[in-house]
């Protein structure tokens, strides 16, 4: 059958046009995945009991050091033989990454088409999209007193952040809290006391003008507004001022108000006012480190791990840095990671992952807190992180790291000496942080900024973001 | 001798094809036929087979997942039919008409700038008549940088603080300007970087393009009395149309799925979300959001509106076919 010559000419054009304009969508596409349930069984009646050490079994697990990072590879290769001498019935396939441990594109691909590992590394906040994913496996009956000795002592806020209805799906490896990171170099050009980092934002504005006279083109203080972090840090800067950007219920905005234009305000007054925050603004995570490294910034909101990254890559040096509580004094922002259990995994496979991380993360003196080695292999000792542990175990880890550190811990006393109560990142994180990020590159790059619209514009369309996802 | 002419066939001797049908074989000979065919193209098909299934992996398929995830949704490992939820949820995202305004926007200036400017820069090289070569390498240079470097070179020379261009405009006592850190300029110095970035192809096709045609009409456009620009209206365009609605199009379709520029420049948002363009925002409710479903409903609004461009070309090009 001969269709009409017009028909032809129209279904051409239309396949000509779709194959043409379709070829932007295979991005986002090629990431799909079914998403659907993976069936794991329901956990063993003897899931509290430790492993079987009969049983043969493989975990794959993710962030183990690449060949580029040789001491902290060292310690991994060490770890995993003793503890296969322990348990030789397990096998410990480690999952190397370069860079970050996770990075977010990949992690929420590998979750779409269910290609995690066995047990596999994930921020605080991953909880949520993990479960929307079907890739998390419950874990409640499996960690007991028994399987991990001292977890009568970690946290109870940073447990929490891995449990969803009261059912626990993972184990924390690292948490920090933040707080604000100061070149103690230029306080001391400047003719401030390093041992004083700023507790109040009216004493951060203050410090900033000092730092920023120096001249040579130093700012005295710097703050993110690209790539979510700068909504990621004003929601800490709430949090040190008591006040958060959602509700309890997490169905409204809440930054709208006094705390939220006291911080705006203050920021926009040191760039535009003292001009002690440089000209270079829309910076995100990475920027200020290098800043600061070069000598050209006096201080940032920041989380500890910063400054091992600030030394172990760009070159800095411990002596130089040091850390005081978030401004405000009232509360800071929890994060960190932890290993979670991918849902298909077998009751062995689960009971094996959680020994690994008793071994290699949740003892005091061993693995990561075997800070006799670490200092040995030439890797840093002292920083305030990880701080998880209270009680009896937080006491011997604190003699332990003190024994063995490479740096002067006491750079870090007025943050550690005041410890802030931690608060978890709000829900739907990242699409909260993307609408501040447009409040506070506002402020940071319109000298005529209208803090008051900027705040009243992003809590309504937050509220928007947060009805869409109910 | 009279030319060879065979109906559905070649003239042999001016290579154009005839018209009418050619004659249609019957039962057994046309199956004869056909398998003569598939034995003679054997080898043909048989490296078609690897394209086709190429492209059917890696982009037939996922475009077809992409329309299936618009209208799906994934909660607690569940995954269902979500309707036009995903749809009304991206319209419903304050972010998505400025992505829209912003990527609008982006694709004006950048027509307005990438089109024209490499255009007359071919039209200037096309009346070089010495060092013709080294100026098309010079042009093309930029093509040849690594993108990610040559954007972070501008990342540089925007930069207020100690960034070339407002060292320059410093040194002249002219006023500066915030380039990526203003509302009103950022996405027109994405732009200007973009431009600078991909105008070297674009250059040489045109310049192809004009070679290509006889000078006989220049010289008698001269002896009419045409000056340049009459000659470029009255034969440089008309002759060339063909090759610039196409790259006008190819223009359109790549403009409007800009990212890696502000990504990279401005960190994707800019400042007050003035330069969020809409492959940006899919890769926030992608990667950043984990909400596929709205990333995906966000491509196919895109689909839509690159396929309509796609239709106007078509019919744009076949009625200069008619014409011709």
């Amino acid at each position: 059958m001969t269709r009409p010559r017009t028909t032809r000419r129209r279904s051409r054009a239309l396949v000509a046009a779709v194959v043409v304009a379709g070829l932007g969508l295979t991005g986002v596409a090629c990431s799909g995945g079914s998403g659907g349930s993976s069936g794991a069984g329901a956990a063993p009646a003897d899931a509290s009991s430790p492993l079987d050490p009969k049983a043969k079994v493989t975990i794959t697990i993710d962030c183990m050091p690449p060949a580029t990072k040789k001491p902290e590879l060292k310690e991994w290769n060490e770890d995993v033989a003793a503890f296969h001498k322990l348990y030789p019935n397990v096998t410990v396939e480690g999952k190397s990454t370069t860079g970050q441990c996770e990075d977010p594109a990949t992690f929420a691909a590998q979750l779409k088409g269910g290609t995690e590992p066995d047990v596999f590394y994930s921020y605080f906040t991953d909880l949520p999209q993990v479960l929307d994913a079907g890739q998390a496996a419950d874990i409640t009956p499996y960690v007991t007193q028994r399987t991990v000795p001292t977890l009568g002592d970690i946290a109870p806020d940073v447990l929490d952040v891995e449990k969803d209805s009261g059912r626990l799906y993972g184990l924390p490896a690292s948490d920090y809290t933040m707080g604000i990171l100061i070149n103690r170099k230029l306080f001391k050009e400047a003719g401030l006391d390093p041992d004083r980092p700023p507790a109040t934002w009216g004493q951060v504005r203050a410090d900033a003008k000092a730092i920023a006279a120096l001249g040579h083109g130093i700012a005295g203080y710097g703050d993110y507004s690209a790539g979510n972090n700068g909504g990621w840090h004003f929601t800490a800067e709430m949090d040190g001022l008591g006040a958060s950007v959602v509700n309890a219920a997490g169905t409204k905005a809440t930054f709208d108000d006094a705390q939220g234009q006291q911080i705006l305000d203050t920021l926009h007054a040191m760039r535009w006012d003292d001009d002690s925050m440089g000209q270079t603004q829309l910076l995100k995570w990475g920027d200020l480190q290098k800043q600061m490294v070069a000598g050209k910034l006096g201080m940032f909101v920041a989380a500890p791990d910063d400054i091992t990254y600030m030394v172990e890559t760009l070159g800095g040096h411990y002596e130089d840095y040091g850390m005081g509580p978030m401004p405000g004094g009232k509360g800071t922002l929890l994060g960190g990671d932890a290993y979670l259990f991918k849902k298909s995994d077998t009751p062995d496979q689960i009971k094996a992952g959680i020994a690994w991380l008793d071994f290699k993360f949740l003892k005091e003196g061993q693995g990561q807190f075997d800070y006799a080695r670490t200092k040995a292999d030439g890797l840093p000792v002292g920083l305030p992180q990880p701080e998880f542990y209270t009680g009896a175990t937080k006491a011997t880890d604190d003699r332990l790291k003190a024994a063995s550190a490479t740096m002067p811990v006491a750079n870090f006393a007025a943050f550690t000496a005041h410890p802030l109560p931690g608060h978890a990142e709000p829900p739907n994180a990242q699409e909260i942080y993307k609408v501040l990020d447009n409040a506070m590159s506002g402020v940071l790059t319109d000298r005529s900024a209208n803090v008051d619209k900027l705040l009243s514009t992003a809590a309504s369309q937050v509220d928007e973001v947060l009805a869409n996802s109910q | 001798m009279p030319a060879l002419v065979v109906p559905g066939g070649q003239d042999s001797r001016t290579g154009t094809r005839t018209t009418g049908p050619p004659p249609r074989p019957d039962g057994p000979s046309r199956k004869a036929a056909l398998e003569r065919s598939v034995r003679r193209n054997l080898t043909a098909h048989g490296f078609l087979v690897g394209a086709v299934l190429c492209f059917g992996f890696f982009s037939w398929y996922p475009m077809v997942r992409e329309v299936i995830l618009a209208f799906q949704r994934t909660h607690r490992g569940r995954t269902t039919w979500a309707g036009w939820h995903n749809l009304q949820q991206i319209v419903h995202d304050p972010a998505f008409w400025q992505a829209w305004r912003n990527t609008v926007e982006y694709t004006g200036l950048a027509l307005l700038l990438g089109f024209v400017v490499p255009f007359l820069v071919a039209v200037l090289l096309n009346e070089f008549r010495h060092g013709r070569s080294y100026l098309r390498v010079l042009v093309y240079l930029p093509v040849m940088l690594p993108p990610v470097a040559s954007v972070l070179l501008f990342k540089y020379f925007y930069d207020p603080g100690y960034g070339l261009f407002d060292h320059i405009l410093r040194t002249l006592h002219l006023p500066t300007s915030q380039w990526l850190q203003s509302t009103g300029t950022a996405l027109l110095s994405v732009v200007i970087a973009s431009t600078w970035m991909n105008m070297g192809s674009a250059t040489l096709i045109y310049l192809a393009a004009l070679q290509g045609i006889p000078g006989e009409l220049y010289e008698a456009a001269e002896l009419d009395g045409a000056g340049l620009l009459r000659r470029i209206w009255h034969v440089t365009v008309p002759q060339t149309r063909l090759i610039l609605s196409l790259m006008l199009l190819m223009q359109i379709i790549a403009t409007m799925q800009v990212f890696t520029e502000p990504f990279l420049l401005t960190g994707g948002a800019g400042p007050q979300g003035s330069t969020t363009t809409v492959v940006y925002l899919m890769y926030q409710y992608a990667f950043n959001f984990d909400n596929y479903g709205a990333a995906a409903a966000l491509g196919l609004v895109l689909l839509v509106v690159l396929a309509l461009f796609s239709a106007v070309y078509v019919r744009l090009s076949r009625d200069g076919r008619d014409q011709d």
